[in-house]
């Protein structure tokens, strides 16, 4: 794939503070980021490091306070006009008066596609993420891990080139998360999209991601940003090898140092 | 334990037992007992006094019989009123002015009408409250006020107001009943267009959805559940609201007007035989709207 110079997401300078009642939050200060086309990238840390927030802010779901942001060479909020990213929250958010298939198509219905295009995107995006057989089935029918896959493949049927990703799996058992980490990665290797993914998980962000970016809470900001070239085609077993842990080790090292272990 | 439970509830023995119907019956014997009790309490006094006037010779026995089938009593048994409700329900032609059915349904169009003009103006009500900030400052107050006003004060108000403007029958009733049941629609409704979380609406941003997609694709469909816990409280006050519309225009039909007619001439039966008409079409119209409530959630993948 070519990848172009320009990077998909560049953050320079960025601050965020809430104005709150009793005292302003510095929720994000001093963000610098660049994000290319085709990476994965994750944010870690313990809650309240505004990992959250960044990428909220990238959806142009908050508003910085001061700094400068582009998301494919545009403000975040003209990104958003042209839907240019897929966003899959820490729940499902399914609607629960929709099917599957209509849950799914809720995107493309606001976007006025054809009907034959919305069932085609509909078809194979739920193939992509292994539900074929549930379109006629409503929320409630299906497990978490099920849910969270429509939610998956409702971001992806927007077929955006950037997809952000909250917490998707946080919610979830470990045996579900790891198997949803492994379909996760093929989607990724076999779609060529941009990924920027939330977590407080290291094994989860060291096995998903191409770059790992550590933050630490109050101010919110980066404390380090690990390259992390694991092969591509990557499997669970890799998280016993050696550079594996030795990756781990350096996440868990940075949050050490931004002091998310004390008390 | 819990399987023996199971295992048991099986015949008609054991579906009385665990199902609704035994309680309901023990309810009404309850009930039934009481009024029987009560009929003689109530009506012994005028039944002795007149026994002494006319010098007869009375037992218990005699004065429980009298007392339960008295012409005008101040209280009739519970078998007056059935006799008067199959006299007045199946044995009159519907047409007729004596029909009970006839009456019942004057009051039922009103309702009807009355219902569907303050369903819309609930549900027009609560989507410019809910749209419009400057609307929800101003008229939310202005809804509640509306209320408080007693039904009975203003009904005649608008009978007279409307009379004048050449409207009479049906649509004042139907006018007074709006009054009453747009209310808990409006209530209802603001707070259902207002029920989805901020995750929902997050997600309709993400898509940079308009408002009017944001309102059909998800505040509509979200607020259907708390619409028919509205409706069903409104459809009941919109008869109400009828039967009250028809008591300060000397109506002559309806059931509010057998209710007048029935007070004028201490005819207690007649308005016993009229309260329950209206309280089984009560229940019927509100049954009504839970089945369709039950089609239409059911549809929305509400859990069967």
């Amino acid at each position: 794939m070519t990848t172009s110079n320009k990077p998909v997401i560049d953050i320079e300078k960025l601050n965020l503070i809430f104005e709150t009642p009793d005292a302003p939050v510095h929720a994000l200060n001093d963000i610098n980021l660049q994000i290319n086309s085709g990476d994965f990238v994750s944010f870690i840390g313990p809650s309240g490091c505004g990992k959250t927030t960044l990428m909220r802010v990238i959806a142009d779901l908050e508003t910085p306070t001061d700094g400068h942001i582009t998301v494919n060479g545009m403000s975040p909020k003209e990104a958003r006009e042209q839907r240019a990213y897929g966003y899959v929250f820490q729940a499902p958010a399914l609607y629960p008066w929709r099917n599957v298939q209509k849950n799914v198509m809720l995107p493309l219905q606001i976007m006025g596609l054809s009907k034959d295009e919305q069932m085609e995107r509909v078809k194979k995006n739920l193939a992509l993420v292994n539900l074929e057989g549930f379109e006629k089935k409503f929320p409630w029918q299906l497990s978490g891990g099920m849910q969270q896959r429509v939610s998956i493949a409702r971001a992806l049927s927007v077929e955006p080139d950037l997809l952000l990703m909250d917490e998707p799996f946080g919610a979830l058992d470990e045996i579900t998360r790891d198997h949803l980490n492994e379909q996760l990665l093929r989607l990724w290797d076999q779609t060529k999209k941009t990924v920027v993914f939330v977590t407080h998980s290291i094994p989860e962000s060291v096995f998903l991601s191409s770059k790992i970016v550590v933050m630490s809470p109050r101010p919110g900001k980066i404390i380090d940003i690990i390259d992390c070239n694991l092969p591509r085609d990557r499997t669970l077993d890799i998280r016993e090898s050696p550079e594996f842990l030795k990756i781990a080790h350096r996440v868990r090292e940075g949050l050490r140092a931004g002091h998310s272990y004390d008390d | 334990m819990t399987d023996e439970v199971i295992s048991i509830k099986e015949g008609i023995w054991s579906k009385l037992y665990y199902g609704k119907t035994l309680p309901i019956l023990t309810m009404v014997l309850g009930i039934l007992v009481l009024w029987y009790g009560g009929a003689v309490y109530l009506n012994a006094d005028f039944l002795i006094s007149n026994y002494e006037r006319k010098n007869v010779e009375w037992s218990a026995e005699k004065l429980v019989n009298d007392a339960w089938a008295m012409e005008r009593p101040i209280l009739p048994a519970p078998h007056q009123i059935a006799v008067e409700l199959n006299k007045t329900v199946f044995q009159k032609k519907i047409t007729s002015k004596r029909s009970l059915v006839f009456h019942a349904w004057i009051t039922t169009s009103a309702t009807l009408l009355g219902f569907a003009f303050g369903s819309l103006l609930g549900i027009l009500l609560a989507v410019g409250i809910v749209h419009v900030q400057t609307l929800d400052r101003s008229l939310m107050p202005w809804v509640i006020a509306s209320q408080t006003i007693p039904i009975l004060a203003i009904a005649p108000m608008i009978i007279v107001v409307l009379g004048n403007i050449g409207l009479t029958g049906t649509i004042p009733k139907s006018i007074i009943s709006m009054y009453l049941c747009f209310f808990p629609i409006t209530i209802g409704m603001v707070k259902g267009l207002r029920s989805p979380d901020v995750l929902q609406m997050d997600l309709m941003r993400t898509y940079s959805a308009s408002a009017s997609q944001i309102f059909w694709k998800l505040r509509v469909p979200a607020s259907v559940p708390y619409l028919f816990a509205s409706l069903k409280v409104a459809v009941a006050i919109s008869l109400v609201g009828a039967i009250v519309g028809e008591l300060p225009t000397g109506a002559v039909a309806g059931i509010g007007a057998r209710l007048l007619s029935g007070s004028y001439y201490g005819q207690t039966i007649q308005i016993w035989s009229a309260l329950v008409v209206a309280s089984v079409l009560g229940m019927l119209l509100v049954y009504i709207v839970s089945v369709t409530e039950k089609i239409v959630l059911g549809r929305m993948g509400g859990r069967a």
